[in-house]
């Protein structure tokens, strides 16, 4: 039962962490909460479906913006930046759609060099809350694999 | 005759022949009457070893007198006859005189002895009888002292007994006087308590000293006397039991008085029972009466204030009810607690025993601590172990009243950091209070558990100092008061007299201020019995109760119109959660297909490209045109700005809503 007490303590502060540091906001609770018996794989399959849409849209920006910088498809970087907003905030990734809405600001204004950067740290970000959730659900299944139950978080 | 005799036969001399003659008839009567003397004594004594001896010596006797009688024939002439006799007879006596000199060589020393035995014998005969002489004193001194005993041990007066040990010594010992000395308080004097023929002692004290002797006495010693070693013995054997007697006689005086002060006390404590129980008859009559009379006003004003809210007031007036709303709560929960508490001292509170679910009380205490958690940024996290049971018996309302005051406690007092709640079945070695180790030992049997509950929070810690306090009534500690809690300090004493009430014990730890608390408490409680709940599962699990209270919409039938991803998941994910029906399209047209007068929600992505959703809007509303059938549609959207939201309203949207605000979204509007 230590270890078990353990674990939860780890998994407790490893996720108020992530709170605080506004990585994850209140949207991924109500995610977790939304697993239960009938459905007890949801939050792992919605947050791989995350990983691959934003990987798709990642690349989809990069091409958009990198390939042709004389003629960059505004409406198509706005489709994307969209999507993104749409499933960040769904996921609870809240840098991340912050980080869309500042993109929103550059390519309405038509700033390419904003854009860029703007990419840039949505790479970033992107990555980062991957390898957080990553290391979350490693803990979850120590926990599971210990015997515990994974706290419930409000 | 010639003789031959030597010298011529004098003539005999008549007168010497006569004595001659009358010697040996003497003798021969001597020698025959000594024998008959002999056989007469030895015939009467019984005892006589000696018997043959005897006859011996008779018949040596017999036989000289015979010779001598003999004799008495020779002295004239005789003839041959009487001298044959004569020499036979001599030489008989001869042979039994000399048998009998040897045999007394043998027989005198015997005799001779005889006589030192029985001088011995005598000897010890005497020294019996002194011994028998001394005997009888001691038996006679025995006598005595118990005689003396007895009289000092009929009674367990102490002047009694003293008395009556001078009275009776003096009688026994033939006593001029005797006094008694006890030795004072100081323990160092010995002061003359008692004397015999003076009736008032003067009250002497002399130190202890060994040996000590009375030089002077008043009246002075007549005679010196002297003790006798049995007389001695008796003195100290009666000091014995006069001081056996006496300490008798304290010890009964000792119980005697305790049994009185007993007696008083008893009186008095029934005197005090029975003024405590009118006092509280008294409260409690007099809290019934305010109760009521308090609560009835106080109900008015917070009913009226609330009502008040509802109408236009201008800000400042706003600001004017709520205080007074808030401030009413305050007192009716005050007022409440108070009753509550009078109650519960006396011990006239009871519980409402009934089987409830145990998960879902947890989970509700999580919510309602929730709103107030995330408003403070506390992350709040609730743990219950897999071996909890499901359902439990006992007092759910006052259960979740504790778990609600513990957890609202570390809510109050943490600024910042998490709260972590944890429940599960006690160990009955962790059932035992650290501060009480004899408390609570029994181990649960198999009808009941131990909860435990433990709520850990990051706050601003207790001063260990405090600890004791905070389960008193209207104390608080030093640092709670600067915070400006504004707690009544009633509660954590209601939950402890609850909490004990449900047979279990509640503790606080600290490391310190800013170290934050632990608080944790233990509860007995009941397991279901399965006979009378036989749909709920024995197997504890959070299975059934999760799905079983959300199921808030079941079967409503939804509509959901949005593009494939993340967002259709999740809002997929949270309707079949919610139990609803759902149907999802990927595009207006499929919408208008799908849509039966049956969907009462449709769920439309403002952004799902190639679709229109204000056309698609109006196309639903012509679709279905009834109002009472039309179903309500949501827009979501990424930015719920006003722009949108009047769009939203112009076309008939009932609502627009960012999709972060769904989940709340839902069971505002579908319960409409």
């Amino acid at each position: 039962m230590d270890i078990v007490n353990q674990l939860q303590r780890q998994y407790v502060d490893f996720l108020s962490s992530l709170y605080r540091e506004g990585l994850l906001d209140d949207q991924f609770l109500q995610i977790q909460k939304l697993q239960d018996e009938s459905n007890p794989e949801f939050v792992n399959e919605v947050v791989t479906l995350f990983f691959e849409d934003s990987e798709k849209l990642l690349h989809n920006l990069a091409v958009s913006l990198y390939v042709d910088q004389q003629n960059v498809d505004y409406q198509k970087v706005d489709a994307c930046v969209h999507q993104f907003k749409g499933s960040s905030s769904s996921i609870g990734a809240q840098r991340v759609r912050n980080i869309c809405a500042s993109f929103r600001t550059c390519y309405d204004a038509k700033n390419l060099e904003g854009c860029l950067r703007c990419l840039q740290q949505l790479k970033d970000e992107y990555y980062l809350v991957k390898n957080k959730l990553q290391t979350l659900f490693r803990l979850e299944q120590q926990i599971v694999a210990a015997g515990g139950v994974i706290p419930i978080m409000g | 005759m010639e003789c031959n005799c030597i010298e011529p036969q004098w003539p005999a001399d008549e007168i010497l022949m006569k004595y001659q003659y009358i010697s040996d008839f003497f003798i021969a009567l001597a020698y025959f009457s000594i024998p008959l003397e002999l056989i007469y004594f030895v015939k009467k004594s019984a005892v006589f070893p000696y018997k043959w001896v005897f006859v011996q010596f008779g018949a040596f006797i017999v036989l000289c007198g015979a010779t001598h009688l003999i004799n008495l024939w020779t002295f004239s002439i005789h003839t041959k006859t009487v001298a044959i006799v004569m020499t036979t007879a001599k030489i008989l006596t001869a042979a039994v005189s000399c048998a009998t000199a040897l045999t007394l060589v043998h027989i005198i020393p015997d005799l001779l002895s005889v006589k030192t035995r029985e001088l011995f014998l005598k000897n010890k005969a005497a020294e019996l009888d002194r011994e028998m002489g001394l005997i009888r004193t001691q038996e006679e001194t025995g006598r005595h002292v118990r005689m003396l005993t007895h009289e000092i041990r009929s009674t367990l007066d102490r002047h009694t007994i003293l008395k009556t040990t001078l009275v009776e010594l003096g009688r026994t010992l033939a006593l001029e006087e005797c006094a008694l000395w006890m030795p004072t308080r100081t323990g160092l004097e010995l002061q003359l308590s008692y004397t015999l023929r003076h009736q008032n002692p003067v009250g002497f004290t002399v130190p202890i000293q060994l040996p000590w002797e009375i030089y002077a006495w008043r009246g002075g010693c007549s005679s010196a006397r002297q003790w006798h070693v049995h007389e001695m013995e008796l003195v100290e054997v009666v000091a014995d039991q006069v001081a056996v007697a006496l300490s008798h006689a304290a010890i009964l005086e000792e119980s005697m008085r305790a049994r009185d002060l007993l007696m008083e006390q008893n009186v008095a404590l029934d005197l005090a029972r029975r003024e405590a129980e009118t006092a509280i008859r008294a409260r409690n009559d007099f809290l019934a009466v305010m109760n009521h009379e308090m609560r009835t006003p106080m109900h008015a004003i917070i009913a009226l204030s609330s009502l008040l809210q509802e109408t236009d007031l201008t800000p400042e007036q706003r600001l004017m009810v709520e205080t007074i709303l808030k401030s009413s709560n305050l007192l009716a929960t005050l007022i409440n607690d108070v009753l509550d508490l009078s109650r519960l001292e006396d011990g006239s509170l009871e519980l409402d025993i009934g089987t409830f679910n145990l998960h879902a009380l947890f989970r509700e205490v999580f919510n309602l601590v929730k709103p107030i958690a995330t408003v403070k940024k506390l992350f709040i996290s609730l743990s219950l172990a897999s071996d909890l049971p499901e359902y439990a018996i006992g007092d759910e309302k006052r259960l979740m009243q504790t778990i609600l005051n513990v957890v609202g406690n570390a809510v109050k007092f943490s600024k910042e950091g998490s709260i972590l709640i944890s429940a599960f079945v006690a160990k009955p070695d962790s059932i035992r209070d650290p501060r009480a180790p004899d408390n609570f030992p029994m181990p649960a049997d198999s009808n009941h558990f131990y909860l435990q509950v433990q709520v850990k929070d990051s706050g601003s810690g207790i001063d260990p100092q405090d600890i004791p306090k905070l389960f008193t009534k209207f104390a608080e500690g030093k640092a709670l008061a600067t915070n400006n809690s504004g707690g009544t300090g009633l509660g954590l004493a209601i939950c402890k007299r609850f909490v004990h009430l449900m047979g279990g014990h509640i503790y606080l730890e600290s490391e310190g201020i800013g170290k934050g608390s632990t608080a944790v408490f233990v509860v007995k409680l009941g397991f279901p019995q399965r006979s009378s709940d036989s749909k709920l599962p024995f197997v504890p699990g959070p299975i059934l109760s999760a799905s079983q209270g959300r199921t808030n919409f079941p079967g409503l039938k939804v509509l959901v119109m949005a593009e494939n991803g993340v967002s259709r998941s999740v809002t997929k994910g949270l309707l079949v959660h919610l139990g609803c029906d759902i149907t999802i399209v990927g595009s207006g047209d499929e919408c208008l297909g799908a849509l039966t007068p049956e969907h009462r929600l449709i769920l439309l992505d403002m952004n799902l490209p190639g679709t229109d959703s204000y056309e698609l809007a109006v196309l639903i509303r012509e679709k279905i045109s009834t109002r009472h059938e039309r179903p309500f549609v949501v827009a979501l959207t990424g930015t719920a700005d006003r722009v949108m939201k009047e769009n939203c309203m112009r076309v008939g949207k009932d609502d627009a809503h960012e999709s972060e605000e769904l989940f709340s979204v839902n069971s505002k509007s579908t319960t409409a």
